[in-house]
């Protein structure tokens, strides 16, 4: 068991794929070559469409947004792991795993430009809404487990969350109710080593993230976040367990925030530029990419044709999302409750005549 | 004196109050190194280190609970919460405790405290950082709720809530940070709490409104001018506990009222102060109140936030329907 042989209160975290994109024979995940191309191509894609997410806000296309660079692997491994039916639980820095699980593109960036039609997933697709308020989704996910407990369904829930969620209460509310429970659920924290301005070691005096779970009842591992097998591995072993009636696991996804925390903040306040140095030299698509070269699984030519595909889709997918009808006026009212109560209706009519005349949204 | 904005009116005033007062801290999220995610924090921690400006751990409960034993043993501390929609895991804190302990300990401790938060819509902002949903504190007996409308007030206020001997909510509205500057004193500068602010004198109509609200029924007040209408403007500055008779004063004077609120209509402090004018008031009344408030929906991501936030064009119809009942 990886989580036996890197045990977080031993200092251990599991590596596969080195920065220089060397692969531990011994760990290495048995992923078929399709699938394995899929991972890599979706990491690329993400980083393509969250690059364009950050140009768009700057030109005043989309509102603030919470890049994801750097977190690819973070967020695309583990989801990896899952089946269909199996859920998602995210919060608002997850686009790569968003994808991987089928959400489209313009939805994404429907929602960060500011129309809720952006938080419309397909039912099939298991994904919740993004929640923003830190740590408070993991509750959400706790229940959806025990739902699927309940109903005697072979399924699994994914939550991510960061490393600043786990000073909430939420983190430990529900770490520790998923614990008694032993539904099916697995923690995924993407510790990127900032929560805003503050660090991680500022953030808890933990050692590490991972060991948080030994208080709650159950196993906890810390894993290379830039290392997309290692976090599959991990993932894909939770997810055994958890089917298996055998209860939650934590996952620390040890990454970094190439980035700001979001469009609005500015990371050169308080973090150093020779730190960023050392996160770029263990960037996660490059090592993947070598170790799929080696395995022939991926040469230049393959490289420059999805660049090109993966950008012309981008603009295809901003395109759909700007060309989406914005909101009526009727929409910020109906979905108050399911039947609209009578004097939500007038106070709906009223604002129909007291309304200036429409301005651009 | 210095123009400012109101950002840093309010720097000014944790400035001078950390420089006059040993036991006023800081604490919260993001609130030293990086200066605060509006930058209102910006210097401090350079300045008072950060003994006094405490970076503090992603935790809104502990953040004000913290700020709670800290007053209970002799601080005045100041906490900020980063958006007043994330306060509510504070929420238990502030109503269970820092609402309570005066009267639980029969005056015996009292929590001189300031729980700081930028509140409002207008910004175009992410769900969650728009609501104005000061009513919900208002209704908690023993915490007081401030909120300043002008580069000015603000530090005036600031002051008087860190200096006040019980909890104080100090709602900052994001629209204003920015808005405008004007001159603001160095040195001591203190408003009173619970005293409403007469922007105007006029004689046809009181409006009433507070924050983010006060620049925006300023705009109406120029259209209304034109057509011959004469408002008086209340800003309200303390919603808890509020100046009804500076209100109902007006209100007398005038025979109307028109209550301007951005959060939602449905147990918005307008419903308070239409009740306060029936109970005081009634027989100058010569329509009834108005409300001109937000719909009670939720507050709509920006492509649709122009359903949701106050226009001028609809203050100015509503002193126009209580003129023409």
């Amino acid at each position: 068991m990886l989580t036996d042989d890197f045990d977080p209160l031993q200092g251990k975290m599991l590596s596969i794929l080195d920065k220089d994109g060397n692969v531990n024979k011994g760990l290495e995940p048995k992923m078929d070559d399709t699938r394995l191309v899929h991972a890599y191509k979706t990491m690329a894609f993400a980083r393509t469409a969250d690059d364009k997410a950050v140009r768009l806000q700057r030109q005043g296309r989309l509102g603030a947004y919470p890049p994801s660079r750097g977190q690819e692997a973070s967020q695309v491994g583990p989801a990896l792991a899952l089946d269909k039916g199996d859920w998602l639980v995210w919060a608002f820095r997850e686009m790569g795993a968003l994808l991987l699980r089928g959400v489209p593109l313009w939805r994404l960036y429907l929602y960060w430009m500011g129309n809720e039609e952006g938080s419309i997933f397909e039912s099939e697709v298991n994904v919740t809404p993004s929640a923003v308020p830190v740590g408070s989704q993991i509750p959400h996910a706790v229940g959806i487990s025990y739902a699927i407990k309940y109903r005697k369904e072979v399924k699994v829930v994914l939550c991510y969350f960061g490393d600043g969620a786990t000073s909430e209460g939420d983190f430990h509310e529900g770490l520790n109710f998923a614990g008694t429970t032993r539904a099916p659920v697995v923690f995924l924290c993407q510790n990127n080593q900032y929560a805003i301005s503050m660090p991680r070691k500022l953030q808890t005096s933990s050692p590490t993230l991972a060991q948080k779970a030994c208080a709650y009842g159950f196993k906890g591992i810390q894993v290379d976040g830039n290392d997309v097998l290692a976090l599959y591995a991990a993932t894909k072993e939770a997810v055994d367990r958890a089917r298996k009636g055998e209860g939650p696991t934590l996952i620390e996804s040890f990454t970094y925030r190439m980035g700001d925390h979001t469009t609005s903040d500015d990371a050169t306040r308080y973090r150093l530029a020779d730190e960023t140095a050392y996160w770029t030299a263990r960037d996660p698509i490059l090592r993947f990419r070598t170790y799929l070269e080696r395995k022939g699984l991926w040469d230049e030519k393959r490289e420059k044709e999805w660049a090109e595909e993966a950008s012309r889709l981008v603009e295809e997918e901003v395109r759909k999302a700007e060309g989406h009808a914005p909101p009526a006026l009727d929409d910020a009212f109906v979905h108050t409750y399911a039947a609209m109560p009578e004097d939500l209706r007038e106070q709906l009519e009223f604002m129909r005549t007291d309304l200036p005349p429409k301005k651009e949204g | 004196m210095a123009a400012m904005n109101m950002v840093q009116s309010i720097n000014l005033a944790l400035r001078e109050e950390m420089e006059r007062d040993p036991s006023v801290v800081c604490l919260g999220e993001d609130v030293g190194v990086d200066g605060g995610v509006f930058r209102v924090t910006e210097g401090l921690f350079e300045k008072f280190g950060k003994e006094r400006m405490i970076d503090t751990p992603l935790a809104e409960s502990s953040i004000v609970g913290t700020a709670i034993g800290m007053a209970m043993n002799g601080m005045r501390p100041v906490a900020e919460i980063q958006f007043l929609g994330f306060i509510y895991p504070a929420y238990q804190q502030l109503v269970s405790h820092a609402a309570r302990m005066r009267n639980r300990t029969r005056g015996r401790i009292a929590l001189p405290m300031v729980v700081r938060a930028p509140y409002g819509a207008g910004v175009k902002a992410l769900e969650h950082h728009s609501e104005s949903t000061e009513a919900v504190f208002c209704h908690i007996p023993g915490l007081k709720v401030v909120v300043p409308s002008t580069p000015l007030e603000a530090k005036g206020l600031l002051t008087a809530s860190i200096r006040d001997p019980d909890p104080v909510l100090f709602l900052e509205p994001t629209r204003s940070y920015r808005l405008l500057k004007e001159e603001v004193p160095e040195g001591e500068y203190v408003l009173p709490l619970g005293k409403a602010r007469k922007v105007r004198e006029g004689k046809d109509v009181t409006i009433v409104g507070w924050g983010a609200m006060m620049p925006i029924i300023r705009k109406a007040v120029e259209s209304l001018e034109k057509d011959g209408i004469s408002p008086e403007v209340l800003d309200l500055r303390t919603l808890a506990p509020m100046d009804f008779a500076s209100i109902i004063d007006s209100v007398k004077r005038t025979g109307r009222c028109v209550v301007v609120h951005e959060a939602p209509r449905t147990c918005g402090l307008g419903a308070e102060i239409s009740a306060r004018i029936m109970e005081k008031a009634l027989l100058s009344l010569q329509a009834p109140v108005e409300r001109v408030t937000a719909p009670d929906i939720t507050v709509p991501l920006p492509k649709g936030e122009h359903y949701y936030y106050i226009s001028p064009e609809r203050v100015a119809k509503g002193v126009k329907r209580t003129m023409s009942f």
